[in-house]
């Protein structure tokens, strides 16, 4: 018998009882629909993040913090108490009043700028804005994006901030446009606003800057983004009357390393600051750590899906033993009319891989066409704030594998049956009643 | 009668071990000449069944040798054994076997798409066999849709469509009631007589055997007599 005869003559055996087929279908249909929408919440997740990484562009810089102190360790529970490096004789040492040990200090910062590899060091500035005003409407709370002057913003009209200008520059976020006064993001470029800020002594100050574009909201927050000279305007202002005793401390310090490292050398550049008790993180770093729990969650809906396939594995074997059962005597006589055992087992393996076919062929287009709906909806509705983000998407080589994956999984499971079928002897199936 | 398609020498089989040890043949030896017709006859558990199944190589036997034209049959193992029964023997059964839900088209080509003919050959072939049977109006029709004898035909037709040297036949007649059965085996033993293909034919009737050229009477695993008809 010709393989093609073998193929064709299978495809019809499974349309002959069309109740089983179809329940059979159904049971491996739910696994790979599901597969192939959590394979799809996979790429689009992971896309999404590959996007806003390289927008952000800025792979030479590292968010620098002090490392948490181990003594809240929740691990372990609390430290044993030693005068020599615990909390009160730290205070004992320093003059003045305790000092917060989680934020970096003036100290801090010329403690790593002499390590290899540190190109520049800028402690991030917390410089807090009252609100922000186009001309002719009214005053909006404002947010300050951190760092905006060294990461590259997913634009939506207009430029990138130049920092080396003296000029005050900032970028707005889509959605502060409606509110602040602007119809579109093309009619807000080149427009002034001005900043309000509160100094120290409590007096409240305006700073004038100029947008120069429009940027889509991002993971890093909402807020707008300023260049800069704006930035040093800003904390000029906000630390007007602010006592000589107090000393200035950040949150954060942003560090600049080579672009041309290697990851070895990021590597050691993070182990040389952790031995200095400071943590620190690239974007990518940030970003990854995001990532691990989407895929952690996306790898718990895959195990379902797998285990969905499975049982539907066994639904296969189920139907392909009843199928052997039932045509004992087709097979006998097959077998009497000269066709050997071999293909008597291709016949029957055919069988339950055409079957699997047809559940994941289905269940990966419903699954494709369903996702597409949702995923248009979301990112108009749910998720509109974060534009680009396609919470689904199906990549082709991931369906063709759901596809052979569930094509192997029927196999493995019709060669039970199949074998059992090939096994038959013809006078034993001919007289079977 | 000229040389013999089929031979057997002291053919043993028996089934089981022990005690629970049957003999179904206690040595058989038999010569079937190309182009005879001839009938095994017994009753059920006599062994009749028994000697047409290791004829047609689908068994083999315990002790005592099996000639196919001469040679011995012991010799053909795996894929040259199925190619040999594909192209050398047709069978017809008291149960039809026909697939069910599938055409009578396809029920026929099945001895050919297992010989491996391509579709457009075997098609042709098929429908000439039908003809021969007065069947070819029925060919897209469910084979299941079909009446007793009608059915019989189709089988004919199949067992026919491959052009064998040999047909077994068992019990033809035996789901068919009196006239479509008398009407089958008018069709076998003009296959015998019009084709020259032998007739082996495994029956009960004594009056079916005495149609035939030769009947032997098996009983108890044993050729207990043979008789030519005259």
């Amino acid at each position: 018998m010709k393989f093609q005869d073998i193929l064709t003559t299978a495809i019809a055996s499974t349309f002959r009882s069309k109740l089983r087929t179809t329940l059979t279908v159904v049971a491996i249909f739910i696994g790979a629909f599901t597969l192939t929408i959590t394979s799809a919440i996979g790429t689009g997740v992971s896309d999404y993040i590959n996007t806003q990484v390289s927008s952000i562009g800025a792979t030479n810089v590292m968010t620098v913090t002090k490392a948490a102190d181990a003594s809240s360790s929740t691990n372990t529970g609390p430290k044993k108490y030693d005068p020599k490096t615990s909390g009160a004789t730290t205070q004992g040492r320093v003059q003045g009043p305790p000092t917060d040990t989680n934020v970096l200090t003036a100290s801090d910062i010329t403690k790593i700028k002499p390590i290899s590899g540190v190109l520049t060091v800028a402690p991030s500035v917390q410089v807090s804005p009252d609100y922000i005003q186009a001309p002719g409407h009214g005053k909006y709370v404002m947010s300050l994006n951190d760092n905006a002057a060294l990461t590259k913003a997913d634009l939506a009209s207009g430029r990138q901030l130049d920092n080396s200008t003296s000029a005050s520059e900032v970028l707005l976020p889509t959605t502060y446009l409606h509110n602040v006064g602007f119809t579109s993001a093309k009619e807000a470029i080149g427009q002034s606003v001005t900043v309000g800020i509160t100094d120290y002594a409590g007096a409240q100050h305006v700073v004038n800057a100029t947008v120069v574009g429009v940027q889509n909201a991002t993971l890093f927050g909402g807020g707008v983004s300023a260049n800069t000279a704006l930035t040093n305007k800003l904390e000029n202002v906000q630390a007007t009357g602010k006592p000589a005793t107090v000393t200035s401390s950040y949150a954060s310090a942003t560090i600049t390393f080579d672009s041309s490292s290697s990851p070895a050398q990021i590597t050691a550049l993070k182990k040389a600051l952790a031995d200095k008790s400071y943590s620190a993180q690239t974007v990518a770093d940030q970003l990854g750590s995001f990532e691990t729990v989407i895929n952690g969650i996306v790898g718990v809906l895959d195990a379902f899906a797998i285990i969905a396939l499975i049982a539907a594995g066994f639904g296969i074997i189920n139907t392909l033993l009843m199928s052997v059962q039932e045509r004992t005597r087709e097979i006998g006589l097959m077998k009497a009319m000269g066709m050997g055992g071999g293909r008597i087992f291709t016949l029957f393996s055919l069988e339950a891989v055409f079957i699997g076919f047809l559940g994941s062929a289905i269940g990966a287009g419903v699954a494709i066409g369903i996702g597409t709906l949702i995923s248009g909806a979301l990112a108009g509705g749910l998720l509109s704030g974060l534009p680009g983000l396609h919470l689904l998407q199906f990549a082709p080589t991931s369906i063709a594998t759901i596809i052979i994956v569930v094509m192997l999984i029927a196999f493995l499971a019709g060669t039970l049956p199949a074998r059992r079928a090939s096994r038959q002897n013809p006078i034993e199936a001919l007289r079977y009643e | 009668m000229s040389e013999a398609v089929l031979e057997t020498k002291d053919l043993h089989k028996s089934y089981g071990k022990g005690s629970n040890r049957f003999d179904a043949l206690k040595g058989v030896t038999l010569s079937i000449g190309r182009g005879e017709s001839l009938a095994i006859v017994g009753k059920s558990g006599s062994g009749k069944s028994t000697l047409m199944h290791l004829l047609a190589l689908l068994d083999r036997p315990t002790s005592g040798e099996i000639l196919l034209n001469g040679d011995d049959a012991a010799r053909l193992k795996g894929r040259i054994l199925n190619t040999t029964r594909n192209h050398t023997f047709g069978f017809v059964f008291q149960q039809f076997f026909l697939v069910p839900n599938t055409s009578v088209l396809d029920n026929v080509m099945l001895p050919l798409k297992i010989a491996g003919i391509g579709s457009r050959a075997r098609k042709i072939q098929a429908m000439e066999a039908l003809d021969a049977l007065d069947m070819s109006d029925k060919a897209k029709s469910n084979a299941t849709d079909l009446s007793g004898g009608q059915k019989q035909r189709v089988v004919i037709a199949r067992a026919l469509v491959n052009e064998p040297s040999v047909i077994f036949a068992d019990e033809p007649t035996g789901n068919l009631d009196s006239a479509t059965g008398a009407v089958v085996e008018d069709i076998l033993l003009d296959l015998k007589k019009d084709r020259g293909i032998t007739l082996v034919l495994v029956t009960h009737d004594a009056d079916l055997a005495a149609r035939c050229d030769r009947s032997i009477f098996v009983k108890d695993g044993l050729i207990l007599e043979q008789e030519l008809s005259a």
